[in-house]
């Protein structure tokens, strides 16, 4: 029987192919940090797709695809496992969504949206390197510039 | 679509057809540039930067047509300086007026402004993106200068990744099938998310360092002014600044219908020997901005 490094969870989902630095940041931008159910997760984990992996189960939990995909800001290549008595039920993958609102900040410093109150709103311009064009200042940020906002 | 309570923010918020209606309109106000149509109508210009060109030309503008104009020009009476938020500024004023006009340092001001505000704004420039006033008088003035606005040859000279001005002009041009040419230190280069809208549109593109590269083959020479302050190291300003300096005796052989541009103030980029040439068209452009404006004004507070 295979042994897992982070327990199995009966019920709920798994996010699997986090990259390891932004486990912490897919917890955020799901709201992981307030859940009540019980969370599993791990980080430098070895996998042969992205050297090494972060992962996080959550229990009893289930996303519907537009609050999922949005973790593809910082986990393009996740899996997204749904689980049900310990058996994988629906295996699928996350695809950027077209528009991003109140998850990463502006990266342009003289941006509106960091000096005002103002919910940041991006389009999502390539979706492949991940570029998002800000709503207010039109410039451009680039996934390695991403900050959560919250 | 009708231009009526609509905002101007980004130049692409409005359409081909809405540009070269707002152009068309600026043709009728040329040739009768004081009209009393403004008269019920007041407008609030909230500058919160320096400006004195696009400032008073709005104002101009809306006194030729009968307005009236309320404003702030200065940001140390405002009550900002006593901590009020931009929103609450915006949402006050627009209880004030049927119109905003915003000039303020942060990109992105105005399409908030727009958002929050409850009659339409205009944005005279926010930061170092967008500038659409300026974009519709350069579309006139290019216009006026070629008789068209398509299938042209425009070059883009000196600071071209902070020139709003720049900006917005090639995102229009980009209606137009022109091919673009940009001269510019490697410092300043176009950015990143103007070319991305150029390749968006399949229009052609090719940067330089020098003029003289490019001077002989344009129908348009759209010059800006290289700010020493741009540059983290004032010894890479020394070695280029005297490369974007514009002189006379540079248009010998350049084409006929050149027509050479600049969204003012200029410095030292274009030499003063420049002026008389009939291929000098800066000052006339600076005037078209009044017209343009008239006209815009006149559709978006529906009176024409």
């Amino acid at each position: 029987m295979k042994e897992f490094v982070v327990k199995a969870i009966d019920n709920g989902t798994v996010i699997d192919h986090i990259p390891s630095e932004n486990v912490f940041n897919v917890i955020k931008i799901l709201n992981l940090d307030t859940f009540d159910n019980q969370i599993l997760f791990g980080t430098n984990l070895e996998s042969k797709k992205l050297g090494l992996k972060g992962i996080i189960k959550m229990k009893n939990k289930y996303f519907e695809k537009d609050e999922i995909n949005k973790i593809a800001l910082f986990a393009p290549k996740a899996t997204l496992i749904k689980i049900k008595d310990y058996q994988i039920i629906e295996k699928t993958t996350v695809t950027p969504p077209e528009k991003i609102e109140a998850i990463v900040k502006c990266f342009n410093p003289n941006c509106i949206t960091n000096t005002e109150n103002i919910t940041t709103k991006f389009t999502v311009i390539d979706k492949v390197q991940v570029k998002l064009l800000c709503h207010y200042c039109e410039k451009i940020t680039d996934k390695e510039n991403f900050i959560i906002s919250k | 679509m009708s231009l009526k309570s609509r905002s101007l923010v980004s130049i692409n918020d409005f359409t081909k057809e809405e540009q070269l209606q707002v152009l068309e309109l600026a043709q009728s106000f040329e040739k009768n540039p004081v009209q009393d149509i403004l008269k019920e109508k007041v407008v609030a210009t909230l500058f919160f930067e320096p400006s004195t060109r696009t400032r008073l030309s709005f104002e101009s503008a809306v006194s030729r047509l009968g307005g009236k104009i309320i404003g702030v020009s200065d940001v140390t009476s405002s009550s900002l300086q006593k901590g009020e938020s931009f929103r609450d500024t915006i949402k006050t004023i627009s209880n004030y007026s049927d119109l905003i006009v915003i000039r303020h340092p942060k990109e992105g001001s105005a399409r908030f402004a727009s958002e929050v505000s409850s009659v339409p704004v205009i944005n005279a420039g926010d930061g170092a993106n967008q500038h659409p006033t300026q974009t519709l008088l350069d579309l006139f003035t290019i216009n006026q200068t070629q008789g068209k606005l398509d299938e042209l040859n425009v070059a883009f000279v000196g600071d071209l990744k902070y020139g709003r001005t720049v900006h917005s002009l090639v995102m229009a041009l980009c209606n137009f099938s022109c091919t673009f040419h940009f001269v510019s230190p490697v410092e300043l280069k176009l950015p990143d998310s103007v070319k991305f809208h150029i390749k968006e549109r399949k229009q052609k593109y090719f940067e330089y360092t020098k003029i003289e590269d490019v001077i002989k083959k344009v129908d348009i020479l759209y010059m800006t002014r290289i700010q020493k302050e741009r540059f983290s190291d004032p010894i890479e300003y020394e070695k280029i600044k005297n490369s974007y300096v514009l002189k006379n005796d540079m248009l010998e052989d350049t084409k006929e219908n050149l027509r050479i541009l600049h969204p003012m103030p200029r410095v030292n980029e274009i030499s003063e020997d420049v002026d008389d040439s009939i291929k000098a068209y800066y000052f006339q452009q600076a005037m078209n901005g009044v017209y343009v404006r008239q006209a815009l004004m006149s559709l978006i507070l529906g009176v024409k």
